[in-house]
């Protein structure tokens, strides 16, 4: 007997986490990468949990969709990452102020 | 039984998330997002969405966490400096992620989506097929945004390997399309010129 709330705590809780995260590891992009992932998985689950309870498979839909374009950001992301190390040999978030004003 | 999966899948989900924030190590954070991955799989097919957890498995952890590690270790990257400022955000982090966990705890609590409030859904029948079902919607209601993703992915396989690919200056290789649109004015001068007689023979 699991209720409906118990899913949406656990999503809460992980999409805090990952704010946390965001905020502890400003510096390092890779991680803040990998803090998106993890919000993003908090809301699929969120949509997943309420599509199993509500009986309606659109939700499972959206999830799909939202793998997908994860996934396309994920690539486009790194891609930047290799292209701003390959350039600036850093990664520190701090470094990146070329476009300064 | 349901309750004690949920629950070992939870902690470890929470524990493994923990982890990937505050491991110093960016090989190990890649590691354990790819255990958060697995363990909400599992969540996921407790919810009986048995399609979209294989899905996140072989997506997430098969192609994006790969491609994740690869990308940490090709880098060289200097860690000490990544690391500055991590307890000084700690206390305004902590904070602000208490004030999210309270909000969304006040609205999504089980006041208003408790068991009596969402009742357990009517279990399905035995030849129910969640991947079948999926199929159907997709391919029918949403065909148009399935058509849509699939341009995004083509877009993103573009980016990324124009935004990576690097000319190599010392390539020698034809290059096809200017042999093609060369014309004879290209490569060939006429110089009309007056018949000039040598000066030993006036």
């Amino acid at each position: 007997m699991i209720a409906l709330s118990d899913f949406l705590i656990l999503s809460a809780l992980l999409f805090s986490l990952s704010v946390l995260g965001i905020f502890i590891n400003r510096k390092n992009i890779i991680i803040l990468l990998m803090c998106i992932e993890l919000m993003l998985l908090a809301v699929n689950l969120n949509f997943i949990a309420f599509s199993h309870y509500s009986g309606d498979i659109a939700g499972q839909i959206f999830v799909f969709f939202i793998l997908t374009v994860a996934a396309a950001e994920a690539a486009i992301g790194l891609a930047i990452l290799v292209v701003l190390f390959r350039n600036l040999n850093t990664i520190n978030v701090s470094d990146l102020d070329r476009l300064k004003g | 039984m349901e309750q004690i999966i949920f629950y070992c899948f939870s902690a470890l989900l929470l524990f493994s998330a923990t982890m990937v924030i505050t491991v110093r190590n960016p090989v190990r954070a890649a590691l354990f997002l790819v255990l958060a991955f697995f363990t909400s799989a599992g969540i996921w097919l407790l919810l009986e969405a048995e399609f979209l957890a294989l899905t996140l498995v072989l997506v997430y952890v098969g192609a994006v966490m790969v491609l994740f590690l690869f990308v940490v270790m090709m880098l060289d990257i200097n860690l000490t400096s990544l690391q500055e400022g991590f307890t000084r955000y700690l206390p305004l982090g902590i904070l602000v992620a208490a004030l999210i966990t309270i909000e969304m705890l006040a609205v999504l609590g089980a006041a208003h989506f408790g068991l009596d409030i969402v009742p357990l859904p009517a279990p399905q029948p035995d030849d129910y097929s969640n991947t079948r079902a999926i199929g159907l919607m997709l391919y029918t209601t949403y065909v148009y945004p399935f058509e849509i993703a699939a341009v995004i992915l083509t877009v993103a396989i573009v980016a990324a390997i124009t935004l990576t690919l690097r000319e190599n200056k010392s390539r020698k290789a034809q290059v096809v399309s200017d042999q093609i649109k060369v014309r004879a004015e290209d490569r060939l001068r006429i110089v009309k010129m007056d018949a000039v007689r040598k000066e030993t023979e006036l």
